[in-house]
C-alpha cells in the first residue's frame, strides 16, 4: 500500500431503503469509486440519486447493505461513526445551539481528549482559517447563515480529519455568498491538503470546485472525470443534459457517416463514445452555444421561436422530428426572424455521439 | 341584503354579544376562586357573612399541628413523585423517538391511561393492588401512585422540547467523536433542560393538588393536605378552610405561571 | 390554513414502518424503566379490578374472598329477595342513568358557554390570545377539591348569591341551592369548562377567515356567516370537547359528593362507598369495570364520528357556502 494510494476506496457499495408503500428503493446500486488523496471530489446528481446516501455511508451515519469502504486501505464500515477519522459538514450546519462558537469547535477536540491549552490554540487556528476571528463567544443564533456555515466548517476541520465530507453546504446561501464560498472552499482544500468530498445538485458548483466530478443517476455513477471532461465529452444523454444545456438529437449511423434526422448526412469525423453502437439509432448531443444558424431559403431548419434572455438570444429551430435550441450572443449578428429557413452549422468535434436514449 | 359593516376586516371578526358573554364566562371561571380568597380574610366564624378583615385564620391554620403534618406529607410525596416521574419521563421521551410503531402505540396508551381512566377507578385499583401485594398504605403508597399519573404531565413539555431539536445535531456530535453517553450528557440533556424543569413544575402541582388517589391510599398516617381539607369540609365549614385553600391556590398558580414562562422563553 | 387545506381529505395513515435509526438519538432502552413502572402501576390495578369483579365479597369487608362469583355484576341490577329469588332492582341503574343525565346536561351547558368564548378568543390579536388561553388553563392546574368547595361557599344559604338577592329584595328568604342536583351540575360545569373551551378554540383558531370574507362578499350577514360558515368548521373542536367533558364528568366524584348532598349520587360515589363504608369490594370493582367499559365505548364511538366528520367537513364547507 503506497503512500500515494487512494484516500478513500469505495467498492461495490449498495444500499436500499423501504418505502412507505412497502416497496424498495435502491439508493445505491453497486457503486465503486476511488478518491485520490488530497483531491476535491464532487458527487453530483439530481435529488434522490444516492449521492447523499454514499456520503452518509462514508461518515458512518448509514451502513451499506453490501460492499466495502476503505480509508487508506483499512476497512471502516464496521467502525462506529464516532471513531472514524472522517468529519462531516451538515447541510443544516447542525451547530449545538446551547454552546458558543468556540465551544462548538472545541467539542470534537475534547472528544479526542486533546489537552486544554491545545484545544484553545486549535480553536483559534480554526477560527482564523475560516475568517471568523473574534466571534468565538457568540451563540449560533446570533450569527448570519454564512457565518454559521463557516463555524460548521471550522468545527469539522479543527479535528484535522483524513477526509472532510460536505453535504450540500452551500444550498442555503444566496447566490453571491455561494460564489464567494465556492472560492473559499477551494482555497481551504488546497491549503489544508485534506481530501474533500462534496455533495451537490448544482452542476455549476461542481465544476467550479471539483478536481473530479462523479455524476450520479438513480444510485449509479454514470460518469467520472475532471469537470472539462464531463462537460465537453459527456458519455450519456443524462450527463449531457444534466451538465450545462444540451440538444439531444435523434440520429443514426450509416456506415462511416452520421445522419441527423431532419438534417441529412453529416461528416463522419464526429467524436463518438466507446459505448455508442457502431451502426443504427444513436443520440447526438450538441451544446446550444456551439451551433451557428445560416439563413438559407433551402435550409432544413425552420425557426419557431426567438427569445431574448439578457446576454443571449435563444432561437428554437424545428428540424424534422428534432428540435434544436441555439444560443446567440445578443451583441453579435442579427438573429434570424420567426419562420425563417436556416441551416445549422457546427464543428464536427462539438458533436457527441452516444447510445440512443 | 348585507349590513353595512364598518371599518376594516378586523371589525368583521367581531360577532356581537360574544364579547360580553365571554367576559361573563371568564368572570365565572375566576369569581369562585376569588370568593374563597376573599372570605379567607373574613373576621367571622360564619364563613360567608362578612364582618371585617383579619389574618388570624392564617395564623390559626399554620399553627395547627395536624395541618403541618399534612403539609409535610404532601411535600414529601410531591417532591419524590416529581423527581422520579421526571426521570422516567425523560427516558420515555428519548425512548419513544426510536421505538418501533407498535411499541410506540402501546407506550402512548399506557402513558395516557391515567388521564383517560376515571380517577376513582384508578384510585381504588391502586388500593386493591397495594392491599393484594401487602404494601402498607401511607405516604409511600401515595407517592407510587402519583408517579404514575405525573409521568404524562412531565412528559409533554420534555417531549415538545425534544422534538424541537434538529436531529442532525446528534449526528454531528457522533461525527465529531462523541459516543451515546457523551451525547446524552452534553447535548441532549442541556437542550432538554427547560422542558425538564417545566415538566417538573407541572408534575409537582399535580401531585400537590391531588385528592382522590391520596384519599384512598392515605391509610393511618398518610394524610396529605387536600385529604385534610376534605375532612375539614366534611366536619364543618370553618374559615380556616378558606385560608388553607387560598394558600394552596396561590402556590399552584405561581408554579404553573413559572412553568409557562419557562416553556415560552426558550422558544 | 388555506382554503385548499380545508377541502383536502385527511391524510391516509402510513403503514407500520421502522423508524430510521439516526446516530446519537438514544435507544429505546431509555423508555423501558418508565414503561415497566407504568405496566405495574397502571395495567396492574386495572387487571386486578377486572379479576375482583368476579370474586366474592370478603367476610369483614376489606378485600375479597377468592371464590368465583358473578354476583357483583348481578347485584348491580338484581337484588336477592327474602324468598331466595332475584328481582330487578333499579337502584344502581337509576344512579347510572342519573350520571349520564348530569354529564349530558353538563356537556350541553359547557358547549353553549364555550362556543362564543372560544370564537371570541380566536378573533383577538395574537398576544392577547396567548394570554387568554393561559387564563383559561390556569383553573385546570388548581386543586379540583378547592374549585368544587368554592361553590359550597357561594351557593349556601348565607352565601353571596343569596345575600345579594336578598339585599336587592328579589327574594325574602334564601333559596336552597346547595345539596341539590343543580349544585352538582354547576360544580361539574365549573370543573370542565376549560376542557370544552380549549378544543373549540383550537378549531376556531385554525379557521381560515378568508372563507368568511368570501361569504360576506357574497351578501351574508354576520349571523349567517357564524351559522353556516364558522360553526361547521369548528365541529372537530366540538367533538373533541364533548369527549373531554362527557366522559370524565361521568366518572366525577367530588361535585356530587360535596355539592349534591345525598340526593345526587353518581357512579363514582357508589364505587367509593363500596371501598369505604359499604365494604363490598367486588361490587365496587364491577361498577368500575362498567364505568371503564362505558368510557372505552364512548371514546371509540367518538373517534369514529370524528373520523367521519373530518372526511366530510371539507365538502360540507363548500356546499354550505354555495
Amino acid at each position: 500500500m503506497s503512500a500515494a494510494g487512494p484516500a478513500l476506496g469505495i467498492t461495490s457499495v449498495s444500499k436500499s431503503f423501504a418505502t412507505p408503500e412497502g416497496g424498495e428503493v435502491h439508493a445505491l446500486d453497486d457503486v465503486s469509486l476511488d478518491i485520490a488523496d488530497g483531491s476535491f471530489m464532487v458527487l453530483l446528481g439530481p435529488s434522490g440519486c444516492g449521492k447523499t446516501t454514499l456520503l452518509r455511508c462514508i461518515a458512518g451515519l448509514e451502513s451499506p447493505d453490501s460492499g466495502e469502504i476503505r480509508l487508506r486501505g483499512e476497512r471502516i464500515d464496521d467502525v462506529p461513526v464516532w471513531k472514524r477519522r472522517v468529519n462531516t459538514v451538515f447541510q443544516s450546519y447542525a451547530l449545538f445551539p446551547h454552546m458558543t462558537v468556540a465551544q462548538n469547535i472545541a467539542f470534537g477536540l475534547q472528544m479526542d481528549k486533546v489537552a486544554k491549552a491545545d484545544v484553545d490554540r486549535r480553536v483559534g487556528e480554526a477560527l482564523e482559517m475560516v475568517r471568523l476571528v473574534g466571534l468565538g463567544s457568540r451563540k449560533p443564533s446570533q450569527l448570519s447563515g454564512g457565518q454559521q456555515q463557516r463555524v460548521a466548517l471550522a468545527r469539522a476541520l479543527a479535528k484535522d480529519p483524513e477526509v472532510l465530507l460536505l453535504d450540500e453546504p452551500l444550498s442555503a446561501l444566496d447566490l453571491k455568498l455561494r460564489r464567494g464560498m465556492q472560492t473559499e472552499l477551494k482555497r481551504l482544500q488546497r491549503e489544508t491538503s485534506i481530501t474533500f468530498v462534496l455533495v451537490t445538485h448544482d452542476q455549476g458548483e461542481a465544476m467550479a470546485m471539483g478536481d473530479q466530478v462523479a455524476v450520479f443517476d438513480s444510485g449509479r455513477i454514470v460518469q467520472l472525470g475532471a469537470p472539462e471532461e464531463v462537460y465537453l465529452r459527456p458519455r450519456t444523454a443524462f450527463v449531457a443534459d444534466f451538465i450545462g444545456e444540451a440538444n439531444l438529437l435523434k440520429a443514426s449511423r450509416i456506415g462511416s457517416g452520421l445522419e441527423i434526422i431532419g438534417m441529412g448526412l453529416v461528416a463522419d469525423s464526429a467524436l463518438a463514445n466507446p459505448e455508442a453502437p457502431e451502426s443504427g439509432d444513436v443520440t447526438v448531443a450538441i451544446r446550444p452555444e456551439n451551433v451557428v444558424l445560416v439563413e438559407n431559403d433551402g435550409g432544413p431548419g425552420y425557426v419557431t421561436d426567438v427569445t431574448f434572455v439578457g446576454g443571449d438570444i435563444h432561437v428554437d429551430v424545428e428540424l424534422g422530428e428534432n428540435r434544436l435550441t441555439v444560443r446567440i450572443p445578443s451583441h453579435g449578428a442579427r438573429p434570424p426572424h420567426l419562420g425563417a429557413r436556416v441551416t445549422p452549422e457546427f464543428l464536427p468535434e462539438s458533436l457527441r455521439i452516444m447510445a440512443a436514449s | 341584503m348585507s349590513r353595512r359593516v364598518k371599518g376594516t376586516g378586523v371589525a368583521l371578526r367581531d360577532f356581537p354579544t360574544f364579547r360580553p358573554l365571554s367576559y361573563l364566562v371568564f368572570a365565572f371561571l375566576y369569581l369562585p376562586l376569588l370568593f374563597v380568597v376573599g372570605y379567607s380574610f373574613n373576621d367571622n366564624r360564619i364563613v360567608t357573612v362578612w364582618k371585617g378583615f383579619t389574618f388570624h385564620w392564617y395564623a390559626d391554620v399554620l399553627g395547627n399541628h395536624d395541618i403541618q403534618r399534612a403539609l409535610m406529607n404532601s411535600l414529601r410525596v410531591a417532591i419524590v413523585a416529581t423527581i422520579v416521574s421526571v426521570v422516567l419521563a425523560t427516558g420515555l421521551a428519548i425512548g419513544l423517538l426510536t421505538l418501533w410503531r407498535h411499541g410506540r402505540t402501546f407506550a402512548w396508551t399506557l402513558i395516557g391511561a391515567p388521564l383517560i381512566i376515571p380517577e376513582i377507578v384508578f384510585a381504588i385499583g391502586t388500593l386493591a393492588l397495594f392491599v393484594q401485594v401487602k404494601v402498607p398504605l401511607g405516604v409511600n403508597a401515595i407517592t407510587l401512585a402519583h408517579i404514575a399519573f405525573c409521568i404524562p404531565f412531565a412528559l409533554l413539555p420534555i417531549r415538545a422540547r425534544l422534538q424541537g431539536v434538529d436531529a442532525s445535531v446528534y449526528e454531528a456530535a457522533a461525527d465529531l467523536g462523541a459516543n451515546e453517553w457523551v451525547i446524552f450528557r452534553r447535548i441532549t440533556l442541556p437542550l432538554l433542560m427547560p422542558g425538564v424543569v417545566a415538566g417538573a413544575l407541572l408534575a409537582f402541582i399535580i401531585s400537590l393538588d391531588d385528592f382522590i388517589v391520596s384519599y384512598f391510599l392515605a391509610g393511618p398516617g398518610g394524610t396529605t393536605l387536600p385529604v385534610y381539607i376534605f375532612s375539614m369540609i366534611r366536619n364543618s365549614i370553618t374559615p380556616g378552610i378558606n385560608a388553607l385553600s387560598t394558600m394552596l391556590l396561590v402556590v399552584s398558580i405561581l408554579i404553573v405561571t413559572i412553568s409557562y414562562l419557562l416553556t415560552r422563553k426558550k422558544r | 390554513m388555506t382554503i385548499d387545506q380545508e377541502v383536502a381529505p385527511p391524510p391516509v395513515p402510513t403503514p407500520a414502518r421502522d423508524v430510521p435509526k439516526r446516530a446519537g438519538q438514544g435507544s429505546w432502552w431509555a423508555g423501558m424503566p418508565g414503561l415497566a413502572f407504568l405496566v405495574i402501576m397502571v395495567l396492574g390495578p386495572m387487571i386486578l379490578i377486572l379479576i375482583y369483579s368476579f370474586l366474592s365479597r370478603a367476610k369483614f369487608g376489606v378485600g375479597v374472598k377468592w371464590t368465583f362469583d358473578t354476583s357483583p355484576y348481578l347485584d348491580l341490577f338484581f337484588r336477592e329477595s327474602l324468598l331466595g329469588g332475584r328481582s330487578f332492582d333499579p337502584t344502581y341503574l337509576e344512579i347510572i342513568l342519573n350520571s349520564f343525565w348530569y354529564s349530558l346536561i353538563t356537556t350541553i351547558v359547557c358547549i353553549v358557554l364555550s362556543i362564543p368564548v372560544a370564537i371570541w378568543m380566536a378573533t383577538r390579536p395574537e398576544r392577547i390570545r396567548t394570554l387568554l388561553v393561559f387564563a383559561v388553563t390556569i383553573p385546570f392546574w388548581t386543586s379540583l377539591l378547592i374549585r368544587t368547595y368554592a361553590f359550597i361557599i357561594i351557593l349556601n344559604d348565607n352565601g353571596p348569591i343569596n345575600g345579594t338577592l336578598q339585599w336587592m329584595h328579589l327574594i325574602s328568604s334564601p333559596i336552597g341551592m346547595l345539596y341539590t342536583p343543580y349544585a352538582t351540575v354547576i360544580g361539574l360545569v365549573y370543573a370542565f369548562l376549560p376542557f370544552m373551551i380549549l378544543p373549540i378554540y383550537a378549531s376556531a383558531e385554525r379557521f381560515d377567515f378568508r372563507l368568511a370574507e368570501a361569504a360576506y362578499d357574497l351578501g351574508a350577514n354576520r349571523w349567517t356567516v357564524m351559522r353556516r360558515i364558522v360553526m361547521p368548521s369548528i365541529r372537530p373542536g366540538l367533538i373533541a370537547g364533548t369527549l373531554l367533558v362527557f366522559v370524565p364528568a361521568l366518572g366525577s366524584f367530588l361535585a356530587p359528593e360535596l355539592l349534591g348532598g345525598g340526593k345526587t349520587s353518581m357512579i363514582a360515589n357508589v364505587i367509593a362507598s363500596q371501598f369505604g363504608a359499604s365494604r363490598n369490594w367486588p361490587l365496587g370493582a364491577a361498577l368500575s369495570v362498567l364505568l371503564l367499559v362505558i368510557t372505552m365505548l364512548v371514546l371509540v364511538g367518538f373517534a369514529a364520528v370524528a373520523r367521519r366528520t373530518a372526511k366530510q367537513s371539507g365538502r360540507v364547507d363548500w356546499e354550505s357556502m354555495l
